[in-house]
């Protein structure tokens, strides 16, 4: 019997007791399902998308858009550990999470996570927008049906593909702050796109063992770490002039255009040592640096925009409003 | 005979958990009404122009 049938028993009986018994799930549990780390990076994103946008968005609806937007990649999450029950129980990453550990039923998460799907879908195009709704809805599709339940298991391209749901965001943002989509929300797309590989194969290179385990074909596991490595290294110098592209294009100052080109060089030299450091503890610890760094890339890019873009035509708002 | 029927007697863990989760739903529903009335005072008569 393999691991995963094991695992899948297992988180089956536990399941099975769970729903026998009246509920113990807690709130925070629910919480949990929600991948509240994974919804703050996506909050962020879309609120740079929002921000950035021409024209003014007033706070309310600001406020809403990005409500919707969190709730809906919180359905995202709880829907993808309800279909992943089996292959969570036997990851020690995520062995602790709800339902592996049957303080959730899956009956219940996945009735948690449609009621949220359906609400933030729905409210974000009652409030706000039905282009932006309309993309909240593509993305928990593309996030729970294409990558959970297809890609995931089938192919090493799985987050490559599957990377394309968590950059949708600042496109939805945007779209809620104008009710369409133009070339800059696009950049943004193309950005956490090609992110994505180097930061979740340098996390994968750390965790071989627990995605063998579990039978997904994440890259380093199909196609060893050596390949892994090359691949990086690859997306590492293609994220470089995307990350800088909204300075060259001229829809970015020259404060993001600098700090693109010092975080690109800065990923594309980790990503160059994790490629030469192949044994050991160095060639971990450059795996951890890299993807560690790759969220302060993220992070630090996005940040600029928002404060060039979206927190300068603020202050002018305010100040044309002063004069 | 008078057989009572089986009923499901909650622990006080359980009890406690039902309680939090039904003030968690009832606060969520709260918030979106709150949220449906100060977007309807925001928008005005604008809240019934929905265009794409």
């Amino acid at each position: 019997m393999s691991l995963v049938s094991e695992g899948a028993e297992l988180a089956g009986s536990r399941a099975a007791s769970a729903r026998l018994e009246p509920s113990i799930a807690s709130v925070g549990d629910y919480v949990a399902l929600m991948k509240p780390r994974v919804m703050s990076l996506v909050v962020f994103t879309a609120l740079v998308g929002l921000m950035i946008a021409p024209g003014h968005v007033h706070p309310v609806i600001g406020f809403t858009a990005l409500l919707c937007i969190a709730v809906g990649a919180g359905a995202a999450g709880v829907l993808n550990m309800w279909y992943d029950g089996d292959i969570d129980a036997v990851m020690t990453r995520t062995a602790g999470r709800p339902i592996p550990q049957g303080r959730v039923a899956p009956g219940e998460a996945l009735a948690f996570g449609t009621v949220l799907a359906g609400f933030s879908v729905g409210v974000l195009g009652l409030l706000v927008s039905w282009v932006a709704a309309a993309l909240l809805a593509f993305t928990v599709f593309f996030y729970v049906v294409v990558y959970t339940m297809w890609l995931k298991r089938s192919t090493p391209q799985n987050i490559v593909i599957g990377g394309a749901a968590g950059a949708f965001p600042p496109m939805i943002g945007w779209a809620a702050a104008t009710g369409g989509i133009s070339i800059e929300p696009c950049l943004l797309f193309l950005i956490v796109f090609f992110w994505t590989p180097p930061h979740f194969w340098a996390l994968s290179l750390i965790r071989t063992d627990d995605y063998a385990r579990a039978r997904i074909p994440m890259l380093p596991v199909v196609a060893g770490p050596d390949e892994t490595r090359r691949q990086i290294l690859l997306y590492a110098f293609v994220l470089a002039p995307v990350g800088a592209a909204p300075w060259l294009l001229g829809y970015a100052g020259a404060i993001y255009g600098v700090t693109a080109i010092a975080a690109g060089g800065a990923m594309a030299g980790l990503a160059w040592r994790l490629r030469n450091e192949r044994d050991g503890a160095r060639a971990e610890r450059a795996a951890q640096q890299l993807f560690a760094f790759s969220i302060l890339y993220l992070f630090v890019l996005f940040a600029v925009l928002l404060v060039e873009g979206g927190l300068g035509s603020l202050v002018g708002h305010a100040a044309r409003a002063l004069w | 005979m008078d057989e009572k029927p089986e009923r499901v007697v909650l622990t006080e863990e359980q009890k406690r958990s039902r309680r939090a989760r039904s003030i968690a739903i009832a606060l969520a529903l709260g918030v979106l009404v709150i949220l449906f009335y100060i977007v309807t005072l925001v928008k005005g008569p604008a809240v019934l122009n929905r265009p794409l």
